[in-house]
């Protein structure tokens, strides 16, 4: 019966109830969006990335990493990388020849990672070749193919067709030159990738500097489950653990690969979290006013509550009930409506067309899918909550310290 | 044994600049079944005695039985849960919980004694039929006149069974009308359920009714006088 009288108690004052509601609702659709908003985009950075650049886990010869040296290759590559195929988890495999170079057209030059992949392969790795803004993908049968970035195609100012002559240095610490032929010129979010990621045949790329087709330094894995990277890892890591142990070649995931990525994935999560803290300190204090001034206004009811024999545990019970349900019912109005709104966001995406150029040379995409786990729900109904008990303490402590006979004669 | 014994009762309001001295010295005791009226002119002290009696207030001095239990030597824990069990209350005004019908008003203090669902619906059914009010059992307070709303307020001090019901002015609010109907209830109820009455009144028309009369001056009882009608 208390719950019954608390549930009616919030209607008495309709206007000052309905204020509450809209300030909760307000303040949780602010919070969510918000949230929605941050993590769309990093998860979205998170997953390009992935699909893009790095994929889930990359192997290396440890010494690669620090000298960036094409001496420091993986041994028997092609071995592991038939081991690593067989796991179900997998679902690419890509053994890559990275090395430094210079790209140069009749008109520029620049610094470039040069990749050698065998197509097919890459294909299965990486999501390049559906991001192609002209030409084609590499293919075994083209003579010297070449795929670049649409950022580094404008600052050579060449296009499809035309010739890329990329310098570097061989086994033998000789400089030599190459030209390859573009047949394909990609654009994903990330400008810095496309201005310094060239894509060649592993075959054209060895023969040029002296390596048998079968070396790499690189082995670049995608897996069907983003979640189970780290256990595939540790799964790596126990099958080639001699190998791992001798310090020959070092397995790394994308959070190792691209810390800052994780870490901003870990940092807006936080930040989200903040403002919706922020968010339910103000709405207390809007809470608590009006539950004081409700608790005011009903000086004689609880005097005469009082009298009946109601107890204090009982009356600051209903007090902080009634603060429990103004709170819940802003709650779930602000989560409805912000589910609706970042459902519709996250399959229409959210267009920042005109801030496009800065986020692209960030890495973010132009257009935010908004993005909100069960989680953040969940817990920013816990969290309205907590508050709003805390928020009833204070009109419930007023009204505990009425007395019954003094509290029935006022305004008499 | 009476179910009331009042013994030296002072009460000093202090919590103005100039000590209020609202009783001076007051015995009195009550009989289980009586029909009471406490009357005095304005600021005798009704009021204060009757919150005494009602275990709202303590004295300041003096003593206060009820039955067997002296009200001082109960926590103020259990002076409320006292209170539940065996004061019953009707005030001036503003009795009833605002948001609650006639019927669930009246159960709601059953509800605090914990009492079966079963009794509390039967005990309310039969209240309300007695007080007059039965075809009203779903209206809320506002949707009820000044005499229904004080007839509702009798059933639910009946509803607690109590060991004697105190009212304070309860037809203060009321037109003439009115005033007789509540009386005549009250009475009713007073024969019918032997259940003691004790009021305080300005009015001439309840003290018509009244068996006894304690008549307050200045915080000191003048006058006892019993009727027999
Ligand atoms: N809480 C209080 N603080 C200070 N003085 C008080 C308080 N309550 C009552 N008094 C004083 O005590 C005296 C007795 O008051 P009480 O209310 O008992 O009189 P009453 O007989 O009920 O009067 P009325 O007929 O007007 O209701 C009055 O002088 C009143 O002003
Ligand atoms: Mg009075």
């Amino acid at each position: 019966m208390l719950a019954a009288i608390a549930w009616r108690n919030l209607w008495r004052n309709k206007l000052r109830s309905s204020v509450i509601f809209a300030s909760i609702t307000i303040g949780i659709i602010g919070a969510v969006i918000t949230d929605g908003f941050m993590a769309g985009m990093t998860d979205q950075r998170a997953d390009a990335a992935i699909a893009n650049e790095v994929s889930n886990i990359q192997i290396h010869n440890p010494e690669y990493l620090l000298n960036q040296e094409i001496k420091y290759t993986i041994p028997d590559a092609e071995g592991m990388v038939t081991k690593i195929r067989g796991l179900s988890e997998v679902k690419g495999v890509s053994l890559r020849l990275k090395i430094n170079a210079m790209a140069a057209s009749a008109n520029a030059g620049a610094g470039i990672n040069l990749y050698g992949v065998q197509p097919d392969a890459e294909r299965k790795v990486s999501n390049l070749h559906n991001l192609l803004v002209s030409g084609v993908y590499l293919k075994n049968d083209q003579r010297f193919p070449a795929v670049i970035g649409q950022k580094l195609a404008k600052k050579l100012n060449i296009g499809v067709g035309d010739k890329l002559i990329v310098t570097l240095t061989d086994t033998t610490g000789t400089i030599t030159s190459g030209a390859y032929n573009v047949v394909g010129i990609y654009k994903t979010a990330n400008d810095i990738f496309d201005e310094s990621h060239v894509f060649v045949k592993r075959s054209d790329l060895s023969k040029l500097v002296g390596f048998p087709d079968t070396t790499g330094d690189e082995i670049a894995i995608l897996l069907t489950n983003n979640e189970q990277t780290q256990q595939v890892v540790d799964k790596l890591n126990k099958l080639f653990a001699p190998m791992v142990k001798q310090k020959a070649i070092l397995i790394q995931s994308w959070e190792q690969i691209q810390p800052l990525i994780k870490s901003m994935i870990d940092m807006m999560d936080y930040f989200s979290y903040l403002f919706l803290l922020i968010i339910l300190a103000a709405l207390a204090f809007a809470i608590i006013n009006t539950m004081l001034m409700s608790v005011m206004e009903r000086t004689r009811e609880f005097g005469m509550l009082m009298a009946l024999g109601m107890n204090r545990r009982k009356i600051f019970t209903m007090i902080l009930t009634e603060t429990i349900f103004l709170s819940i019912i802003g709650a779930l109005l602000g989560l409805g409506i912000s589910i609706l709104i970042v459902n519709y966001y996250a399959t229409h995406g959210f267009d920042l067309s005109s801030v496009a150029r800065g986020m692209n040379y960030l890495g973010y995409s132009a257009q935010i899918f908004f993005r909100v786990n069960s989680q953040f729900y969940i817990m920013s109904m816990v969290l309205v909550v907590i508050i709003a008990m805390l928020s009833g303490i204070s009109p419930a402590m007023k009204a505990l310290k009425l007395q019954p006979a003094t509290a029935i004669r006022e305004n008499n | 044994m009476s179910i009331i014994k009042a013994e030296g009762i002072y009460k000093t309001y202090n919590e103005t600049h100039v000590p209020v001295n609202a009783l001076n010295g007051v015995d009195l005791q009550i009989e289980q079944g009586e029909f009471t009226a406490i009357v005095g002119p304005s600021g005798s002290g009704k009021t204060t005695l009757l919150n005494i009696i009602g275990g709202l207030d303590l004295p300041s001095k003096g003593n206060i039985f009820i039955e067997q239990t002296n009200l001082k030597d109960l926590s103020s824990k259990q002076l409320i849960d006292f209170r539940l069990h065996h004061i019953g209350f009707v005030f001036q005004a503003y009795n009833l919980i605002p948001v609650l019908t006639a019927k669930e008003n009246t159960e709601f203090i059953m509800v605090l004694q914990k009492r079966p669902k079963k009794e509390r619906e039967e005990k309310v059914k039969e209240l309300l039929e007695a007080v007059g009010i039965g075809d009203k059992a779903n209206h809320r307070p506002g949707q009820l006149s000044g005499g229904q709303q004080q007839r509702v307020a009798v059933a639910r001090a009946l509803a607690s069974q109590p060991k004697y019901i105190i009212a304070d002015e309860p037809t203060a609010n009321l037109d003439s009308k009115s005033t007789h109907e509540l009386l005549d209830l009250m009475a009713d109820m007073n024969k019918k359920y032997q259940t003691t009455f004790i009021f305080a009144t300005h009015d001439q028309r309840v003290m018509d009714k009244a068996r006894r009369i304690v008549t307050l001056d200045d915080g000191k009882i003048t006058s006892d006088e019993t009727f027999d009608r």
